[in-house]
């Protein structure tokens, strides 16, 4: 196995280790508050912002912090910059706020976060950490990107706010429904699936060609 | 998809011997004390730093609610529904947020124009919360707006925008009753929305149950109100006694006009 | 208020079920949910978590929280943390079987958004404590229902010849969708007469 680099630590999680769509961890925010892309960004940029604050907060202490406390700690770092995102998000954007309602709070919850720290910040620098923290941060928000996009341009035929098919299109209301996350997460893991499977086949098949010549 | 228990066995598991020999309990508290006291600090700063921003989004919220269902008073005070009626005052001790609260809106003469109810009840979904204006001696609304729905986008969320559904409740006398579109043919009925029917009705429903509840009480404040009005400007303690004779009349008046 | 309880059990079980229309629960939902056997364990476990949160979250908010509102998510997630711990040392002594079959289940729940999704939602609607109590259960019954629902039909499908790219996550979602599909269904059940 080489030596990660810094390039690595932020890349990894942006697309490779994506957190929601390789990973599949921290699914309820990813199909609770998808339907606008508005709410999914808003979601995502308060989750990087937890992340990014846990990570150098647990990084920098990891020598103070008890291994049979570290827990503890971790979550007591985590619950205090979700408090902090909820008061700076309820003072900044009221009304995406009150759309997301109680999932704010459960960024707490999310297993990403705690993932993480544990996974990563409690044993690299600090800067490696942050670099880590983008890169889940940055994957998070894409794949919340994803499904908002698919959601709200399906669902309500506006993009952001803006309409972009006219008047004659009839939305497909499902989709900003609670079965519309289930099933567009659902449908992007399986291309996902699918895409990974043909690359596979085309490299073996690229393979016994190479041994034939 | 990881395995949530390996998931758990990563975060959670606390190595099998749990306190070796160099780390003290000592040690362990005061780093949970040190850490909450820090978070504890970080906290409390964010919360005075955010709170006025916060505070006025919800004053002005409301306002704006209050501005919209009452067509813009000049101003307007908050009562409070304590057990035993309708009060500018808390009783000594109690909490403001224990109460409902009721808001009575002025025009620029200082006229009375009517109250600010909030009414709550289940929708298609999920609860739906609305503040609507009422004048309770003439038993009518005088407008509606919708401050929390979970009704479906698309069909139930009408009640919230659809304008023609909304403006029926400018104006109309309550009881109401919900018919179906194009059936309208009293007064007091409103036209359902087409596709929401059930949202439409609950919304109706939800608003008959708070003018029920609330009318009563309303009267017994203005009634009171009047009764100290005239005994300040006549200063005559018979004026009281008569003051139950001005009631009836009034309530016999809302009774005809809500049958 | 009897009726009132009532609504808020069966709106919280099916009408906005946790886990299939709020998205809450999820990580046992995706992972224990392959035998019907464990699904229910899962879910009484579940529901008595659910209801000690829903109890202290009660007490919490009565009697603490007033004076520092910023604490909440902070002293939430510790008492469901500690709460877990004490009901995972009771049911050892009490009843080493039953500690046994639950084994791996009970820490796993406080990591689950259910629990905390429960004090925060209850908070936010202003329930008292009888209120909180009936949606406790109502959201525990309903985590429930769906997670053997979702075993059953995983069960039955373990051995369908499914494409291979749809192994996985990805099959248990489209389910899942078409559960969450079944359970919209339910709205307006509620609604009440005219």
């Amino acid at each position: 196995m080489r030596k990660s680099t810094a390039q690595e630590d932020l890349l990894r999680g942006i697309w490779r280790e994506n957190p929601v769509l390789v990973q599949v961890l921290g699914l309820c925010p990813t199909l609770a508050v998808t339907n606008t892309v508005e709410n999914s960004l808003v979601m995502g940029i308060a989750t990087f912002a937890v992340l990014l604050g846990s990570s150098f907060f647990v990084s920098l202490f990891k020598r103070f912090i008890p291994n049979e406390i570290r827990i503890s700690v971790y979550i007591l770092i985590i619950a205090t910059f979700v408090t902090v995102a909820e008061m700076c998000l309820e003072a900044l954007v009221p009304e995406v706020h009150k759309a997301l309602g109680a999932f704010i709070a459960l960024i707490v919850v999310n297993c990403i976060i705690l993932g993480r720290q544990e996974a990563f910040a409690a044993k690299n620098t600090v800067w490696r950490s942050v670099l880590d923290a983008i890169g889940s941060g940055l994957g998070f928000i894409l794949a919340m990107l994803m499904m908002g996009s698919l959601r709200e341009v399906i669902g309500y035929g506006t993009f952001l706010g803006i309409p972009l098919f006219g008047d004659s299109y009839e939305p497909w209301v499902v989709m900003i429904l609670p079965p519309g996350g289930f099933l567009t997460l659902g449908v992007i893991l399986l291309t996902l699936g699918y895409v990974e499977e043909r690359r596979r086949a085309n490299r073996v098949s690229a393979m016994s060609a190479q041994e034939r010549a | 998809m990881s395995d949530p228990a390996t998931l758990h066995d990563t975060a959670h598991a606390v190595p099998p011997p749990p306190l070796t020999q160099d780390v003290s309990t000592v040690k362990l508290v005061f780093t949970l004390v040190f850490a909450g006291v820090i978070a504890g600090v970080l906290l409390v700063f964010a919360f005075h730093a955010t709170l006025p921003a916060i505070e006025a989004h919800k004053a002005e919220v409301l306002r704006a609610a209050i501005g919209e269902v009452l067509k813009g008073p000049a101003r307007y005070e908050t009562l409070y529904v304590l057990p035993e009626g309708i009060s500018a005052t808390l009783p000594s001790g109690a909490r403001e947020k224990d109460f409902e609260k009721v808001f009575y809106g002025f025009d620029a003469q200082d006229t009375p124009i009517g109250f600010a109810l909030v009414a709550m009840g289940p929708g298609f979904q999920d609860q739906i919360k609305l503040i609507f204006g009422f004048d309770p001696r003439a038993g009518r609304l005088l407008g509606i707006k919708v401050l929390e729905s979970k009704e479906t986008p698309g069909l139930g969320d009408k009640i919230e925008k659809d304008a023609s559904f909304r403006t029926q409740f400018e104006g109309i006398a309550a009881p109401l009753l919900g018919v179906k579109k194009g059936e309208k043919s009293a007064e007091n009925e409103i036209e359902m929305i087409t596709g929401a029917t059930i949202s439409s009705r609950a919304v109706v429903r939800n608003l008959n149950q708070a003018v029920t509840r609330l009318q009563p009480l309303l009267l017994a404040y203005l009634d009171a109100q009047a009764k100290v009005g005239t005994t300040q400007e006549e200063s005559n303690p018979k004026a009281t006694a008569s003051t139950p004779n001005r009631v009836v009349p009034v309530d016999a008046d809302l009774r005809s006009a809500a049958p | 208020m009897m009726s009132e309880l009532v609504w808020i059990f069966f709106s919280a079980m099916v009408v906005n079920n946790f886990t299939l229309v709020l998205f809450l629960g999820l990580c046992a939902f995706m992972g224990v949910s392959s035998r019907v056997e464990t699904a229910l364990r899962m879910g009484a476990a579940n529901i008595f978590v659910l209801v000690l949160t829903s109890i202290s979250a009660w007490a919490l908010n009565r009697f603490v929280l007033e004076a520092a509102p910023y604490l909440r998510i902070i002293s939430f997630i510790i008492v469901i943390a500690s709460l877990v711990q004490i009901v995972e040392m009771v049911i050892k002594k009490v009843s080493p079987t039953l500690f046994r079959q639950l084994g791996i289940y009970l820490p796993l729940i406080t990591t689950n958004c259910a629990i905390l999704g429960l004090a925060i939602f209850q908070t936010n609607r202003g329930y008292g404590f009888w209120e909180g109590l009936f949606f406790a259960l109502g959201a525990g019954a309903g985590l429930t229902l769906a997670l053997v629902l979702m075993a059953s039909i995983r069960e039955s499908t373990e051995f369908s010849d499914v494409p291979s790219i749809a192994k996985g996550t990805g099959l248990v979602l489209i389910i899942a969708g078409s559960l969450s599909l079944a359970f919209m269904g339910f709205a307006g059940l509620l609604s009440g007469g005219a």
